[in-house]
């Protein structure tokens, strides 16, 4: 253990990442997961040295990919510490280096060895209607692979609003009849809502698994309460704006270059429960408010139909 | 004896796609292309507020993210006759070119490379000569024998856990690989590199789009991002658009032409005929005229001088397709009757319908669009941004120009775009800086969304030419529509059973070993397909003919 643990911090000193920086990151994604401080050291541990990665099977249906690209932008670990050290990520269409009938085989053998023991993320809809026929992944339909892998998972973890509750192509009027993996199969998920999410909210997911055993407690969508427990409004940094207010009445004014509040020109933040303000995208480089674009809630269901128009107050 | 290969899905793509070949004689005969999966954006975005369609159509591909979000308030400016202030457009041509920057250095370290590096293969080069020959051919700030031998062993490590991720069950070994382990050591290291280096480069969309994937401030009119026009701000997006050109210069291009050198035969496989580039990037309220990256099109591969193109020439088709009906329309009275139901795969029958794309033709011809259309566009111009460094290519490899209508040349041709228009990109900054200081700091110019309108929005991105068309009745959207680069390239056959890009392209191609179709990745990865951006409009309850004209 300290000699791994040497190594990996040998590791991070090439990067340029100091052990000081690392236990920032730590201590930052501690917080964000709502643990005490006593954890800070046990959540390094999870990323020093797993002794077996544990198994995750990514499954793409009905998606965009926005949610592994989001995932693709984590700074700290980054994606390679991740994929190499952290996690056994054995299918993922989008970065695996196999396949057609090779991929398959991947997929089954992955599923065959890690029964009751794999995670299983989810991202994409799950097309209904027609019996599935609208979207399949080598001859079998979205709803038949994810009834098929979903039920033999230790979890399954959705990532983004589509597979935790549909999203834009469950929209009205729902063409392909697409509905969220919970609703589809009838199970419990752990949704990590958004379009497409922050990944540390994925990764503090994640590293609740590791460390603790188990997923995050959730909210009765099934979002972890540590990045999902509160509004965007609650911990807004316009919010003084808007206690006193100051708002944006038009894109381009005065208002808008002083930051002002969104509220009138159709921010959704009073009703969407995330920690984007908080955390922030890009490894907290910005977020939408920031860049003066009103929040479209994309965190809460069926947001497309009952947040629009965007550009109109609340 | 002809044998038919199926690779499905195939991976390291967006979205969902499945190839179809009939191979005779160790070489690809006839090939069909098959998008799996719809969705139905444009159906969804009846009757919305045309304000909000971007924030829809950007959800058609979070990889391409950005460049539907951009077309899309494109086509509302076009419909409600609002002309967007300098710095608005100036910001919208940043996070373009960022998106370029971004997609392709993903496109050729994470979804491409492993078509020609043997990752294996890795673990028995020596660090020592890895490092030698990394002095050789790059100028990469990274290298050493230690640093080599970090990389290998880090790499050892992964492997002897026996849990190979998303390495497993790959075509390692395969004979068509080429390079020496020390290059594949080489290209190894990169890819972790460049893993980093993109989630740097994506935080210049965060500057001034709050977010990536999907950003989120454009609006028609401008930009939303107002009081991000400070110097702390601007100077931190210069700095990552300098850092992400100097990647792209002493390592993603070296590495492209090392890589090259040892394939010079792709130059002569995966070929195509005629290319159509829509241009994008105005340097001017004036297009396409002052379009940085010129529209045009070349037909016969004849270099000579490429033709304006012109948008009123677009038809789609759908005989092939798992669409009602055979007749060809132009994008303007489209007509989109999805089959209800679970649609027969059928590849076989002269008339069989096979993918839920649709078939893009210009003047009924197929057309390549993306980076190789780009810069043969640019080339055959003879403008000297883009001239002078394809010559540069065409000149290290030793190639002559006729070997850039092949896989070898759309990869070549993705990492010259990238190094242009990084190289155009600074310049754009300093625009900006020079007219804020001038005092004018407007993005946004207000307008009135009128009764009854219809817009376009005429786009090339990285993938190719993009198009959206709207028509906008009572202020609310009546009909949306959008021709992607995707459709164009990964298309199904036509009414007249011509052959889309790829699946042109796929004929001729060597296949050494049937069960390990190494060479077909090769060529479809060339194009970067994006398939969730290159299905769209349904309604299957209604069977609706929606009908989309132009402005």
């Amino acid at each position: 253990m300290v000699n791994q643990e040497k190594a990996f911090y040998d590791r991070l000193a090439q990067k340029g990442v100091t052990r000081r920086d690392f236990m920032k990151f730590c201590t930052f994604l501690t917080a964000t997961m709502g643990l005490s401080s006593s954890f800070i050291p046990k959540v390094a541990e999870v990323f020093a040295a797993p002794a077996k990665r544990p198994t995750v099977v990514w499954l793409h249906l009905g998606e965009c990919t926005g949610c592994s690209e989001a995932l693709l932008r984590s700074m700290y670990p980054w994606i390679d510490e991740l994929v190499l050290e952290v996690l056994d990520v054995a299918y993922h269409e989008t970065i695996m280096a196999a396949a057609g009938h090779q991929a398959e085989e991947v997929l089954h053998e992955a599923v065959q060895k890690n029964k009751g023991k794999f995670i299983c993320v989810v991202e994409g809809a799950v097309a209904t209607k027609y019996n599935g026929g609208y979207g399949k992944v080598g001859g079998k339909s979205f709803l038949q692979i994810a009834k098929e892998i979903c039920p033999q998972a230790a979890g399954v973890i959705c990532i983004g609003s589509c597979s935790a509750f549909g999203n834009i192509p469950a929209a009205k009027p729902n063409p392909g009849g697409y509905k969220g993996v919970g609703e589809a199969l009838g199970i419990k998920t752990v949704n990590i809502a958004g379009c497409p999410p922050n990944p540390i909210n994925f990764v503090g997911t994640v590293v609740n698994y590791l460390l603790l055993g188990k997923l995050p407690a959730v909210d009765d969508l099934g979002r972890p309460l540590f990045a999902y427990g509160q509004t965007i409004h609650d911990n807004c940094a316009r919010r003084g704006h808007f206690e006193n207010g100051e708002f944006v009445e038009e894109f381009g004014s005065k208002e808008a270059a002083l930051g002002y509040c969104l509220y009138k020109v159709g921010c959704r933040g009073p009703e969407t429960y995330n920690n984007c303000g908080i955390v922030k995208f890009n490894s907290g480089c910005s977020w939408p408010v920031q860049a003066g674009a009103p929040c479209i809630g994309c965190s809460q269901p069926e947001f497309w139909d009952k947040f629009t128009p965007f550009y109109q107050e609340l | 004896m002809a044998e038919r290969i199926i690779v499905d899905p195939i991976t390291r793509i967006e979205g969902h796609l499945r190839i179809e070949v009939e191979v005779s004689g160790g070489k690809v005969v006839n090939a069909w292309s098959s998008g799996q999966m719809f969705r139905g954006i444009e159906v969804i975005l009846q009757g919305r507020d045309p304000r909000d369609a971007h924030h829809f159509v950007q959800r058609s591909c979070g990889v391409c993210t950005y460049v539907h979000s951009i077309a899309s308030v494109r086509a509302v400016d076009d419909a409600v006759k609002v002309k967007i202030p300098k710095n608005a457009r100036l910001i919208r041509n940043l996070l373009l070119g960022a998106q370029f920057q971004h997609d392709h250095i993903v496109h050729f370290y994470h979804l491409h490379a492993l078509d020609w590096v043997d990752v294996v293969s890795a673990l028995k080069a020596d660090p020592a000569k890895t490092a030698a020959l990394s002095d050789n051919v790059s100028n990469a700030p990274w290298g050493g024998t230690n640093y080599f031998k970090n990389v290998q062993q880090r790499l050892k490590t992964f492997v002897e856990s026996g849990q190979l991720g998303p390495f497993a069950n790959a075509y390692w070994g395969h004979p068509a690989y080429k390079l020496p382990p020390e290059a594949n050591l080489l290209a190894a290291a990169h890819y972790i590199e460049a893993l980093r280096l993109q989630a740097k480069a994506a935080r210049m969309h965060a500057i001034f789009g709050g977010k990536n994937p999907h950003p989120q401030s454009l609006v028609a009119g401008g930009v939303t991002c107002a009081a991000d026009l400070t110097a702390e701000r601007i100077a931190e997006f210069l700095y990552i658009t300098k850092e992400t050109h100097e990647f792209v210069k002493n390592v993603y291009i070296p590495d492209l032409l090392a890589v090259a050198s040892f394939y010079k035969d792709w130059g002569g496989i995966g070929r195509t005929t005629n290319f159509l580039a829509w241009g994008d990037f105005p340097l001017t309220e004036k297009e396409p005229e002052s379009l940085f990256m010129p529209r045009g099109v070349i037909f016969k591969r004849n270099l000579e001088k490429p033709i304006m193109a012109d948008p009123g020439k677009v038809t789609e088709h759908v005989a092939r397709s798992w669409y009602e009906g055979t007749q060809a329309r132009h994008p303007y009275q489209g007509e989109t009757k999805p089959f209800a139901g679970d649609p027969k795969y059928d590849t076989d029958a002269k008339d069989g319908r096979y993918s839920w794309l649709k078939a893009p033709r210009y003047e009924g011809e197929p057309c390549e669009v993306g980076p190789l259309a780009h810069v043969l566009v640019g080339y055959a111009y003879g403008q000297k941004e883009w001239k002078q460094p394809v010559d540069h290519v065409l000149k290290t490899l030793n190639i002559p120009a006729e070997a850039l209508f092949s896989t070898l040349g759309r990869t070549a041709a993705r990492g010259i775009e990238t190094l242009v228009i990084g190289e155009a990109m600074q310049g754009w900054v300093m625009e900006l800086v020079e007219n804020i200081k001038k005092g004018d700091t407007q993005t946004y110019e207000p307008f009135e969304m009128p009764d009854k309108a219809q817009g376009v929005g005429l786009n090339d991105v990285p993938r190719g030419a993009l198009g959206h068309w709207i028509v906008i009745e009572n202020k609310k959207i009546k009909n949306y529509q959008y021709v992607v680069p995707s459709t164009w390239n990964l298309a199904p056959r036509c009414a007249a059973g011509k052959l889309s890009p790829v699946e042109e392209a796929l004929i001729g191609t060597p296949i050494a070993d049937p069960k390990r179709p190494l060479e077909i990745l090769r060529t479809v990865h060339s194009y970067d397909p994006c398939i969730a951006c290159a299905v769209h409009v349904i309604d299957p309850d209604s069977n609706e003919v929606y009908k989309v004209r132009a402005a």
